[in-house]
């Protein structure tokens, strides 16, 4: 709507309350040539102060660490982690997506849910074993999968409970961190499963394979075979070092796109069967009871879903002008086809643009120009991968999957798989809120 | 090369393709191991009880060993701690944190087995014997009333346990499994 309506600094406006063609932000010629230069933007700010020499120029600096650590100025930049004591049950560390821009997750920020601590794996010792419906049963070390042709990908890895908050009857008051922070997206490297199932010599009849890993819970979870043979790997290696161990060290099972939890970590054992294990976690955590009185089962896909970095609540607006809305897309089925972006509420969309490159089940950037005239809006993003689903609206996902019925903690897991749209309301202040719209 | 050869073959068979002959190429460094020297590590219980190991045991056999090593995380009579809560609880599950339990909730008593044997008690998992496992699980059938109070819990009897809500479940991605 609106294509032919003109922002007041001259650039297209593309859909209501002020969301702008992209060339607003990109286009430098059109900053200067068109009506920018000579409009409000570039002449509303107080003049720049007088250029001097700082300290940090004028003597040498540090010397060069051998592992590297971000700026003493980036601390605010860390996870939030739920039990910090170490208190005796599941641990969290969410991703503060809200500070981050691009598409991989650094490595001390990638999200991790753990359930029993994490294990110390000495990794000359740590045996990955195949047996149950194979041929001939197989143990393989670390040394042993390092001569292994090993696949790289890159792609997002999302607990089956990220977003759970917003299952909420109403919208909780928490940072993007808080509500959206256990997803993550990594360049994952390691050897193809398929190739080890294929040395044990997978039986006819196998249907599924059992994961363990090597933690204390033994965790446990059941992965239909064919998933294993399309695209699993024993990933060894994030973000081109070796996986840490809150993400599994020394081995995890990377299933892309699947649900964060099949992603077994410290994978120790595939026990190759004709049916799933049932175990505690696709039997009662990882399903959901629906409104219609049933329960989902085997979820295993995080579906199509997107949701504004920025702004986001604790990214206040300072004062009225252009601003990027920034945020990322994903689907577990492929890649990202199409995502709109609304600043009144849905009421109108514009198309964002989509950073490349566009990797399937990856974390894609998006980003619209938006000029905040200072009053009320509504930010949301919605989504569309390639199969051509979908990102839903609240209301059609409350509808299918339902809702709390009164708010429950931000740190709750009352569903899963919540993949909707997201609404960050700004108000007259330039502040930030979580708002369902 | 017996073995080599009979992955290019099967493989041939099954998918006629050039990215056969490149997993054919595999270092082939897995090391055989006998049935025998995994099965420390062969625990997966199936829901039709396959691989269920011989013992017994019976709730009251249960209620002791529960009382010294589950009550302290999960509540005197397991009616919850800061542990989930095994025994009781709302009839029906819903999107209420904590709603979904044993009774109205888990598929297959397997499940339970399982689990314990794999990660109970939480802070010495695997100490537990067989006979053990099976009277825990017991205990906890049998307060939950899915199983007589007298019920013995074995390799047969606990894979015939009819779990109430195992009907219940809606596959999601049918035509990804």
């Amino acid at each position: 709507m609106g294509k032919s309506r003109q922002d007041r600094s001259g650039i297209a406006a593309v859909a209501g309350n002020g969301l702008l063609d992209r060339r607003a932000l990109l286009g430098r010629g059109i900053m200067v040539a068109g009506a920018m230069g000579a409009g409000a933007g570039a002449l509303n700010a107080a003049a720049a102060e007088p250029l001097a020499e700082a300290p940090w120029s004028l003597t040498p600096g540090d010397v060069t660490p051998a592992y590297g650590h971000p700026s003493r100025f980036e601390k605010a930049v860390v996870r939030t982690v739920d039990n910090p004591k170490n208190e005796p049950s599941g641990s969290r560390a969410r991703t503060p997506h809200h500070l981050l821009r691009g598409t991989i997750t650094p490595n001390g920020l990638h999200f991790t849910i753990m359930h029993s601590g994490i294990p110390d794996i000495d990794p000359a010792q740590h045996k990955l074993l195949i047996h149950g419906m194979v041929r001939q049963p197989l143990v393989f070390d670390l040394d042993a999968l390092m001569r292994y042709r090993m696949v790289t990908r890159v792609g997002f890895m999302e607990c089956g409970g990220n977003s759970a908050p917003l299952f909420s009857n109403e919208p909780i008051q928490a940072d993007i961190q808080a509500l959206h922070g256990l997803a993550s997206c990594a360049e994952w490297a390691g050897v193809p499963l398929a190739a080890l199932l294929d040395e044990a010599g997978v039986a006819p009849g196998a249907k599924w394979a059992v994961a363990e890993g090597a933690d204390s819970v033994h965790l446990s979870r059941s992965v239909p075979l064919a998933k294993i043979m399309d695209d699993a790997m024993v990933a060894l290696y994030q973000n081109g070092e070796r996986i840490q161990p809150g993400q599994g060290y020394p081995m995890r099972l990377y299933l892309p796109g699947y649900e964060g939890n099949m992603n077994v970590k410290f994978l120790r054992r595939i026990q190759v069967t004709d049916r799933p294990g049932m175990t505690f976690y696709e039997s009662k955590i990882y399903s959901d009871p629906l409104p219609d009185g049933r329960a989902t089962q085997f979820y295993f896909v995080q579906e199509v879903k997107s949701f504004i970095t920025s702004p986001s609540p604790g990214l206040a607006l300072r004062e009225p002008g252009v601003y990027e809305i920034s945020g990322v897309a994903y689907s577990g089925t492929g890649r990202i086809a199409k995502v709109l972006v609304s600043a009144d509420g849905g009421k109108s969309w514009a198309e964002a643009a989509l950073d490349e490159p566009r990797l399937p089940k990856a974390f894609t950037r998006f980003g619209m120009a938006w000029r905040w005239d200072g009053g009320p809006a509504i930010l949301q993003s919605r989504a569309w991968d390639e199969a051509g689903n979908a990102q839903p609206t609240r209301e059609q996902f409350v509808a299918k999957r339902g809702q709390t019925s009164k708010p429950p903690s931000v740190r709750a897991f009352p569903g899963h798989h919540f993949n909707a749209v997201t609404s960050w309301a700004v108000d007259r202040k330039g502040e930030v809120h979580h708002a369902y719209a | 090369m017996l073995t080599r050869d009979l992955a290019i073959a099967t493989c041939l068979l099954a998918l006629a393709g050039g990215a056969c002959a490149a997993r054919a190429e595999s270092p082939h460094l897995g090391r055989p191991i006998s049935q025998a020297d995994l099965a420390e590590w062969d625990i997966n219980i199936l829901p039709d009880g396959q691989n269920l190991p011989p013992g017994h045991g019976t709730a009251a056999d249960g209620a002791k060993i529960y009382a010294e090593k589950c009550a302290l995380c999960h509540g005197e009579n397991g009616r919850g701690g800061h542990a989930a809560r095994l025994i009781g609880g709302p009839p029906k599950a819903s999107l209420e944190p904590g709603s979904k339990t044993i009774p109205n909730y888990w598929p297959y008593a397997t499940t339970l087995f399982d689990l314990i044997r794999r990660a109970m008690p939480f802070t010495q998992p695997r100490s537990l014997s067989n006979d053990e496992v099976y009277a825990l699980a017991a205990y906890i059938l049998a307060e939950n009333k899915l199983i007589g109070a007298d019920d013995e819990m074995n390799a047969t009897t606990l894979p015939k346990v009819r779990m109430p809500n195992r009907d219940n479940f809606v596959v999601q991605f049918p035509d990804r499994m």
